[in-house]
């Protein structure tokens, strides 16, 4: 398989597979609005991965015939969906920086200037949906606040790998982003009524080696899902 | 007390004229009890497909075997979701509130098509179902665009510009397969064996058998018998089924030169009557599938009603 070295690949793995995991929402979402809102993110993200890998090699090589070590996609973006609230939590920190890293590169004469241009506007308004249902969870219930914390709690230990410099990409101020990204992180949280987590995010080996084809255990399985037909019909076109 | 009869004589009148004339009835208009109930129940039956309709092809979503056939699948099952949030408004716009509705789905008080209690047990029967079910939900909805009821009629024509988009999506989809290698094509008949029949009952029971039809044509909520837009699908599907390279299912089918129509074999009513009642496939699992969701949603539910109740109106 031919492998264009390029930033495209890690930015094309992570729409990949958070749309993925989104996709698995279908029909499970807890009101039809957000059937259709859920559905629309991933196919936002779908169609970013599409672009994105294709500046890489065959879109369908790409996603299809991969081992597990060579996905180049953050950790974060490869865990399960959990409850709706791990759900919006991912959202909350993958959108945010996808927001500020876009906004970053549309400003720039990289190849990916194009598509982060474009894209960003999708992922503004994925980064408010993700907003606006913190604040609600977070301020709603007693119920929902408990979930909505543990959520943001147990994903915490997967934010400290957004802001690792990624090959290809060195001229952003990973340092600078990730200080604008804590400020709106706080920002939300607190208007949430929610507690900023507090635990580790760099460190452990299993936290943060997503960019170099470390992933978790959960990932295996989802890619044995989603290889799997492709997989079974060698060559075939569909 | 006098004076009611006359007045109710008079709004019946109205409303006979305008369903005579094939103008629209309008959500503040006067209509009779039985139409305003009839209609619910179909409107409901129809949104509740829609969802429940969004169960078999999400069963592939995460399957898709190409990335352009996931986004084209991702899509299409959205639109299902939005054809339900469409629905559910032109219901509501009768006094019925989507709460409600969705209660008497999950306790199965009301029913959704039987056609969505039937399994995908591979990646070709989501073109099967493109094809087949929402070329037969097209042949059933394209009269509805006409129905007398305005906003039932508004939704319908764009559910059905959406549904003839996955209608052709859903063909060119098992085009590929039988043109593919051939297990891909030994996939496409094998879906199109398992769907063909299921999608002639999709039109309901045999004319002398439906309950509801008479009345509903009066009214102009239905235009067609069951059985002649079933003869109307057969009619399409024929030659569209020759186009493919794949065969349907039927020995008896023959052209029939002085009705102009094809002819085809009988179909097992029983086997309807089965699915009906709950004994198909897929019924427990679909329902419970809904539940559940509903179910564990509750708590999202309740925190945004919460939420809004808190600040609802200070931050509009």
């Amino acid at each position: 398989m031919n492998i264009t070295a390029t930033p495209a690949l890690p930015l094309g793995d992570d729409a990949l597979i958070l749309s993925h995991r989104l996709g698995e929402w279908a029909g499970h979402a807890p009101v039809l609005e957000e059937e259709v809102a859920l559905a629309n993110i991933a196919l936002d993200l779908l169609g970013q991965a599409r672009i994105l890998l294709s500046l890489a090699g065959d879109e369908d090589e790409l996603a299809y015939l991969r081992e597990e070590r060579q996905f180049r996609n953050l950790q974060l973006v490869e865990q399960p969906n959990g409850d709706f609230a791990h759900t919006i939590a991912r959202q909350l920190y993958f959108s945010t920086y996808q927001e500020l890293l876009f906004n970053h590169l549309a400003a720039t004469d990289s190849e990916l200037a194009p598509l982060a241009g474009k894209a960003v506007k999708e992922v503004a308004y994925h980064r408010d949906h993700a907003h606006q249902w913190t604040l609600r969870l977070g301020d709603g219930t007693d119920e929902s606040r408990t979930r909505m914390q543990r959520a943001v709690d147990a994903l915490w230990r997967y934010t400290g790998e957004l802001f690792e410099p990624v090959e290809g990409l060195e001229t952003v101020p990973w340092a600078a982003l990730h200080d604008s990204w804590a400020a709106r992180i706080t920002s939300t949280l607190e208007q949430a009524t929610l507690t900023v987590p507090e635990g580790p995010r760099h460190g452990a080996w299993t936290a943060g080696a997503g960019r170099q084809g470390l992933h978790t255990e959960p990932f295996g399985r989802m890619l044995a899902e989603m290889q799997h037909l492709h997989r079974s019909h060698p060559g075939a076109t569909w | 007390m006098t004076t009611i009869a006359p007045e109710e004589t008079a709004r019946e009148a109205v409303f006979d004229a305008t369903v005579a004339a094939d103008e629209r009835i309008e959500p503040r208009d006067w209509m009779p009890d039985a139409y305003r109930s009839t209609l619910v129940r179909q409107i409901a039956q129809h949104a509740h497909s829609e969802i429940i309709g969004m169960q078999p092809e999400a069963n592939w979503i995460t399957r898709a075997p190409s990335l352009r056939r996931k986004a084209i699948l991702m899509a299409k099952v959205q639109d299902e979701a939005g054809h339900g949030l469409y629905l559910y408004s032109a219901a509501e716009t009768l006094g019925t509130s989507r709460d409600e509705l969705l209660d008497k789905l999950h306790s199965g008080r009301q029913k959704y098509s039987s056609i969505f209690n039937y399994p995908t047990l591979t990646w070709a029967d989501v073109g099967a179902i493109g094809w087949l079910v929402d070329g037969a939900a097209i042949t059933n909805q394209v009269p509805l665009c006409r129905c007398s009821y305005g906003p039932y009629a508004r939704a319908m024509v764009r559910v059905c510009k959406e549904e003839s988009f996955h209608q052709r999506q859903g063909y060119e989809l098992l085009l590929t397969l039988s043109r593919g290698t051939d297990a891909q094509h030994a996939m496409a008949q094998d879906a199109v064996n398992r769907w063909w029949w299921p999608s002639l009952m999709m039109f309901g029971p045999p004319d002398d058998e439906s309950a509801h039809s008479a009345q509903s044509m009066a009214w102009k909520i239905k235009r067609h018998s069951n059985d002649e837009l079933r003869q109307r699908f057969v009619d399409i599907c024929v030659p569209q089924a020759e186009a493919l390279g794949l065969t349907l299912p039927d020995p008896d089918l023959t052209w029939n030169d002085e009705r102009g129509h094809w002819e085809f074999g009988a179909i097992d009513w029983a086997e309807f009557r089965e699915v009906l009642k709950g004994n198909g496939p897929c019924n427990e699992q679909r329902i419970s599938r809904r539940r559940q969701a509903h179910e564990e949603g509750a708590w999202v539910r309740e925190a945004a009603a919460a939420h809004a109740a808190k600040h609802g109106k200070a931050s509009r």
